[in-house]
């Protein structure tokens, strides 16, 4: 079982959390061309990882918990990738940017 | 023999203990391994989703920019934070039942649902706004992209994946609210306590993973392309 963690971490990890999400929403309403989605994800990314270490305990977990939850996302990641990669090398696809 | 009495006197330890389990530790690892198997299954769910939606994106990067600005981001932004504040709410159930405190577990519980039902109503009226601005690409054609009348047909596309994506993250907040439902009557009945509060922590990685789900449905649907007004 977990060690009990302090009310004030996950109070700090809330705040933080409300803190990116006005972050996130006011950068979308300046034009940083390509990095715009950059940023946003990149946001959403920090958050995410935030809510796995510490609200649903990974942080504390055994090893082979840890393993598959990053297994999970590395075959997230493999799936976007490889995905990705076959369509940008269909040179007849009308392919623009990310925006 | 006395093998035998230290045997029975563990079996006795705590009746929540099932037998095939050495012992609480080790119940309490499997179930929290189980669940992650469980979400790990979710991320392939909604994996697809993401996935087909990035490659849409890609091919059709103009039109999905100024589709993007039909949505309205406030209403994104403030059911991102009532979802964030529900994701507190069960960490400190969670930490409550650990705790065994009885009243403070059963607080948080309501809170969570609470928070839970506010985000479907917010959505719920997100979702009236576009059946009256006549955004819903139904068949038979009860739908008006004019205001790009060059991107109507991926208009379409983009509303597909709107709601698809955001309907089941929504079922699963429905079904969220259901276990919570549940964890509270079995809270209600004294089950949770410092030696077995294994049901409240799986629940709580559940719902916290309905929270991540939104976390990146927000960047995506409602801020990507929100300086691009081509409207």
């Amino acid at each position: 079982m977990h060690p009990v963690t302090p009310v004030r971490t996950y109070v700090l990890i809330w705040l933080t959390l409300t803190i990116l999400t006005f972050v996130t929403y006011y950068v979308a309403q300046i034009d940083l061309g390509q990095l715009n989605v950059v940023v946003a994800l990149g946001i959403a990314a920090f958050k995410m990882s935030l809510v796995i270490w510490f609200f649903m305990h990974v942080r504390t977990d055994n090893p082979l918990t840890k393993l598959f939850v990053f297994a999970g996302f590395f075959w997230m990641a493999i799936l976007l990738a490889l995905t990705l990669g076959d369509y940008f090398s269909r040179t007849w696809m009308p392919l623009g940017k990310f925006w | 023999m006395a093998d035998t009495h230290a045997v029975d006197a563990e079996h006795a330890h705590s009746p929540q203990l099932r037998h095939h389990f050495d012992d609480m530790h080790q119940q309490f690892d499997s179930a929290t391994f189980g669940m992650w198997v469980f979400l790990l299954t979710e991320i392939m769910f909604f994996g697809g989703m993401f996935g087909a939606y990035t490659v849409y994106r890609t091919m059709y990067p103009e039109a999905f920019a100024s589709t993007s600005t039909y949505m309205n981001p406030a209403f994104g932004a403030a059911n991102t934070a009532v979802l964030i504040v529900s994701s507190l709410s069960m960490a400190l159930a969670v930490r409550a039942a650990h705790l065994g405190q009885q009243k403070f577990l059963q607080l948080m519980l309501i809170a969570t649902m609470i928070f839970g039902a506010a985000f479907l109503v917010i959505k719920g009226f997100e979702y009236h706004e576009h059946w009256v601005d006549m955004k819903v690409p139904l068949i038979g054609g009860h739908w008006d992209y004019s205001e790009a009348p060059q991107f109507a047909h991926q208009a379409q596309i983009l509303f597909c994946f709107y709601f698809f994506m955001t309907g089941f993250h929504a079922i699963h907040m429905l079904v969220g609210l259901g276990i919570m439902t549940t964890i509270f009557v079995m809270a209600r009945k004294g089950t949770f306590g410092p030696s077995y509060y294994t049901p409240v922590e799986v629940s709580g990685l559940y719902w916290h993973f309905v929270d991540i789900v939104w976390i990146f449905l927000f960047p995506l649907l409602y801020l990507i392309g929100h300086t691009k007004k081509l409207i």
